[in-house]
């Protein structure tokens, strides 16, 4: 019982890496840009398939580089020709906009590979159990923990350390002043909007390998980061990435117990924060309120 | 209010004009009477979620909840408990009123972007209920084996099942209702201070009004009537579909009211009008509706984010 106990944690704490993953990006662009993008669910999908496609050319590792940046590029493409229109607009039209581009990208995915389930594989040895006791300790499933946890790092290490990084801080504090100090803010946000992207292009090459690649993978995996959001504080990073990883091992814990509330676990957790702390566990007062 | 000039009175009469002939001149121009109980539907949907975005300026993504409460309400009601359809309605309205009040005590202090990522949250909670509550709601194959009964008056029978017509005029007396509850709502003092509110929240606080409880009845109002439209859509369709309750149904409803003119009181009726009849050609010409919809999305928002009435006015 105790272990598989251990296993529903286990595997909760790695789907609540894929949304903490993506979450981050989104947190990313709202932060900076007061963008909601709804379309990140449709990024991570172009990024799976992607790799999908290049993984006969260039091997498991070569796709799990290039596809997250082919999406970063398509990202920033569409961030120069829509997005960045509506920036400082009222926060319905970036809604409708992301949406509707939400909606283009899962039918272009299931137009370009089709509708049904693609099978994805990982390289071999990384699929063999590493215990026989926990057999869920695939070395799949531990690199994708690790891996998710080191581009994490190298993101809050960008933030904290580089010229860039630091503008943006600096732009998600007052984007006015930023400006006015001779920073380029358009291509600020493009940077900041791709890094984002890139996040969910990597984020889809992993639950590929996990959860099985079809048009609807990004579409599922979008709700539970807008929660990991909203629990974590708007405005928060870490609170981002702490929400994710608890409403991850929550659903993980109640598929253990009453398998068909899993999914709306999440939420009634939303709600809680929401009655005890309206800003969110990380969040500052009155920020964005 | 003041007396208006004339052209807004003969505006609104050769609307309900419009409502009120529908059935005769409808299948003359290629459509059919379902099709028009269908754009009313959607129309006081989103009627009623414009009047939380367009006149209490506070944005809502997650209407498709109480739209879709209201009918698996109506739907539930009518399988299990008795085949009444009024009381199918009123427990579908119901049920969206009781959710809208507790998740609006919760959500009303948030604004901005922050109160509607909350409300798509939210509304995905139902969504996951009505999938996976298989033996009562049907899970993904939705609510089916019920259908709409007739309604004896006392003097005349209303023959809803048989007759597209009748059940039509059904739909439009309780659109008419719902409209005429709105409009009389925005030119009461209550009506003013939301609009005050959209204008100028700090400046509404300042001068006293209670301005969370001013959204709290404006959201449940809105959210009501958006149940009341959700029921009337399942007793259209003898059918109530757990997609009714998704986001890109809230997101549906949204663009509707953009797409006619989020300022006006007409607006969403001529979106969702457009929209509903758009879907109905394009769905039987291409596969590929999603990715229609999605360039109609951002279409309008990088061409007519006034909507069409808002161009109009401009004109």
């Amino acid at each position: 019982m105790s272990q598989l106990l251990l296993f529903d944690v286990f595997n909760g704490l790695i789907i609540g890496a894929f949304y903490a993953l993506m979450a981050l990006g989104l947190s990313l662009i709202i932060n900076l840009s007061g963008v909601i993008n709804f379309a990140h669910g449709g990024f991570l999908a172009i990024g799976a398939y992607l790799a999908y496609t290049l993984m006969p050319y260039v091997g498991f590792w070569g796709a799990l580089v290039i596809a997250p940046t082919l999406t970063a590029i398509l990202g920033l493409v569409v961030e120069r020709l829509l997005i960045r229109r509506v920036y400082g607009r009222d926060p319905l039209y970036s809604l409708l906009l992301t949406f509707g581009l939400a909606f283009i990208l899962q039918d272009a995915a299931r137009i370009i590979w089709g509708p049904q389930t693609l099978p994805f594989s990982v390289p071999a040895w990384l699929s063999n159990a590493l215990s026989s006791e926990y057999f869920f300790l695939t070395g799949y499933r531990l690199f994708m923990v690790g891996l998710a946890a080191l581009s994490v790092m190298a993101v809050f290490a960008t933030l904290r350390w580089t010229r860039i990084g630091m503008r943006i801080r600096a732009g998600v504090f007052d984007l006015e002043t930023v400006s006015a100090l001779g920073v380029n803010i358009g291509r600020l946000r493009s940077f900041n909007f791709s890094l984002g992207i890139f996040l969910a292009g990597l984020a889809g090459v992993l639950a590929a390998g996990m959860l099985g690649l079809q048009p609807t993978i990004g579409a599922e995996l979008i709700m539970p980061s807008f929660v990991a959001i909203i629990i974590g504080g708007l405005g928060s990073l870490p609170g981002t990435l702490v929400g994710g990883l608890l409403i991850g091992v929550a659903s993980g814990l109640t598929s253990a117990f009453f398998p068909s509330a899993s999914e709306a676990v999440i939420y009634v957790l939303m709600a809680l924060v929401l009655l005890v702390r309206p800003r969110g566990l990380f969040g500052e007062e009155g920020r964005l309120q | 209010m003041t007396a208006r000039p004339n052209p807004r009175l003969a505006a609104d009469a050769l609307i309900w004009l419009l409502l009120l002939t529908a059935p005769f001149w409808l299948n003359a121009v290629g459509g059919y009477t379902q099709l028009g109980s269908l754009v009313l539907v959607m129309a006081l949907a989103a009627t009623a979620l414009n009047f939380l975005l367009g006149f209490t300026g506070v944005l809502s993504f997650g209407h498709a909840a109480f739209f879709g409460l209201g009918a698996y309400g109506a739907g539930l009601t009518i399988k299990y408990l008795v085949p009444s359809t009024l009381l199918g309605m009123l427990v579908g309205v119901a049920a969206a009123v009781a959710a809208a009040a507790i998740i609006g005590r919760l959500i009303v202090h948030l604004r901005g972007i922050y109160f509607a990522m909350v409300t798509i949250a939210f509304g995905q909670v139902f969504y996951f209920i009505a999938f996976r509550w298989n033996n009562v709601t049907g899970g993904d194959d939705g609510l089916s084996n019920w259908s709409r009964a007739p309604i004896d008056l006392g003097f005349a029978r209303l023959d809803l099942p048989g007759s597209p017509t009748t059940f039509y005029y059904f739909v439009l007396f309780f659109f008419a209702l719902s409209l005429a509850a709105m409009a009389w709502a925005l030119r009461s003092p209550f009506g003013r201070t939301l609009l005050a509110i959209r204008e100028n929240e700090r400046r509404a606080r300042f001068i006293g009004i209670p301005v969370d409880n001013h959204i709290w009845l404006s959201w449940l109002i809105s959210c009501g009537l958006a149940g009341l439209a959700g029921a009337l859509f399942a007793l259209l369709n003898n059918f109530a579909d757990p997609h009714d309750l998704r986001w890109d149904q809230s997101g549906e409803f949204v663009i509707m009211a953009v797409l006619g003119g989020m300022r006006s009181f007409w607006g969403p009726l001529v979106g969702a009008a457009i929209f509903v009849v758009l879907q109905d050609y394009v769905s039987t010409m291409t596969q590929n509706w999603m990715s229609f919809i999605g360039a109609f999305f951002v279409l309008i928002v990088l061409f007519f984010p006034d909507g069409v009435l808002g161009i109009l006015r401009r004109a």
